[in-house]
């Protein structure tokens, strides 16, 4: 551990214990997660506005967008939070995969381009966070590496971490199957696009992040 | 007549590792994937390790020849480090095995706490 994340976990100690409730928490997870489409319920939700665009093509969002000063208030505790919407976080990508989505290969070359810089920014923001929202499409197997590199690195930093079980609008959705995978951290069941239960993610916020 | 292709693995183990800088284990990584390559590492990369893991990745992926790695390992392992622990820096999670090859060569199909499962090819995707 560097001694700048020394520091940083230190002093995210030191703010848990004066109970500071401002945190800068970070959005992540593999790429059509449903990271913007979150960050956009929640956003309207506390002030009003949009984060950004969404669509059914992976890497959407190629660049961290931060909203800062949103005030949550749920069951009586106000937080104030700085959203960071992250690119999806992946091992590979390849240009192909955009052109399977009707771009052409110019179109798709500069897109993975933009794609893996999106990564290494998403990688970044790590250092620079109080928690994480990790957003998981409740569809698919939890067990991806993008999940278990971030479950550690919240870890490693000893910083909040509140898992998302997203996409429970689909019938195939399965959060127990989240919940198994990462017994050790709390999940919250959603669907951030019909805005289902997205309460009960509020209290959690609140709790963990306040 | 079968037509059999050989994909080379290295496995290094954990007392050559804990020699090794991040950065060094990082290189020995992507320069054995870069050749086409599956490496094995008896005991795996921190988490920070392995999120720099994917930053170098990203900044060397090209449009033909490199899409990228497939990077497995089992979730890591808690140990409870206590309060002065945290708060000095120390981590609970200890890495654990961990199978990184090309992205176009090495799939997983299966994995969960205790079992991975991959299919290892040459030329996977051709």
């Amino acid at each position: 551990m560097t001694i700048r994340s020394r520091i940083k976990n230190f002093s995210s100690w030191l703010r848990k214990i004066f109970k500071k409730k401002n945190a800068r928490i970070g959005i992540y997870g593999p790429p059509n997660a449903g990271k913007t489409t979150l960050a956009n319920r929640l956003i309207r939700d506390w002030s009003g506005d949009v984060m950004g665009a969404v669509s059914e093509i992976p890497h959407e969002t190629r660049r961290a967008r931060k909203r800062e000063g949103v005030k949550l208030d749920a069951n009586g505790v106000e937080v104030s939070l700085d959203i960071v919407d992250t690119p999806g976080l992946a091992t590979k990508i390849d240009f192909h995969d955009f052109m399977n989505f009707g771009l052409d290969e110019e179109e798709a070359k500069r897109r993975s381009k933009e794609a893996t810089e999106g990564v290494i920014d998403a990688i970044k923001w790590l250092n620079d966070l109080d928690g994480v929202l990790l957003v998981m499409d409740s569809t698919l197997d939890p067990f991806t590496q993008v999940n278990v590199v971030v479950v550690g690195n919240m870890e490693a930093r000893n910083l909040p971490l509140l898992i998302v079980a997203n996409k429970t609008d689909l019938p195939n959705s399965s959060p127990a199957r989240i919940k198994s995978a990462f017994p050790q951290h709390p999940v919250v069941s959603i669907s951030a696009l019909e805005g289902k239960n997205v309460d009960k993610l509020y209290e959690a916020i609140a709790k963990h992040f306040g | 007549m079968i037509n059999v292709q050989e994909v080379r693995m290295d496995i290094v183990s954990k007392t050559r590792l804990s020699s090794m800088t991040a950065m060094e284990k990082i290189r020995l990584i992507l320069d054995s994937v870069h050749t086409g390559k599956i490496i094995v590492l008896e005991w795996g990369l921190t988490p920070e390790e392995e999120a720099k893991l994917i930053e170098v990745t990203m900044s060397e992926i090209t449009h033909d020849d490199f899409i990228g790695i497939e990077i497995e390992s089992y979730p890591y392992q808690h140990k409870n480090v206590g309060l002065i622990g945290k708060l000095l820096g120390k981590s609970g999670s200890q890495p654990r095995l961990t199978v990184i090859g090309p992205a176009n060569q090495l799939k997983t199909i299966k994995k969960d706490n205790d079992f991975m499962s991959a299919i290892v090819s040459s030329n996977l995707f051709e």
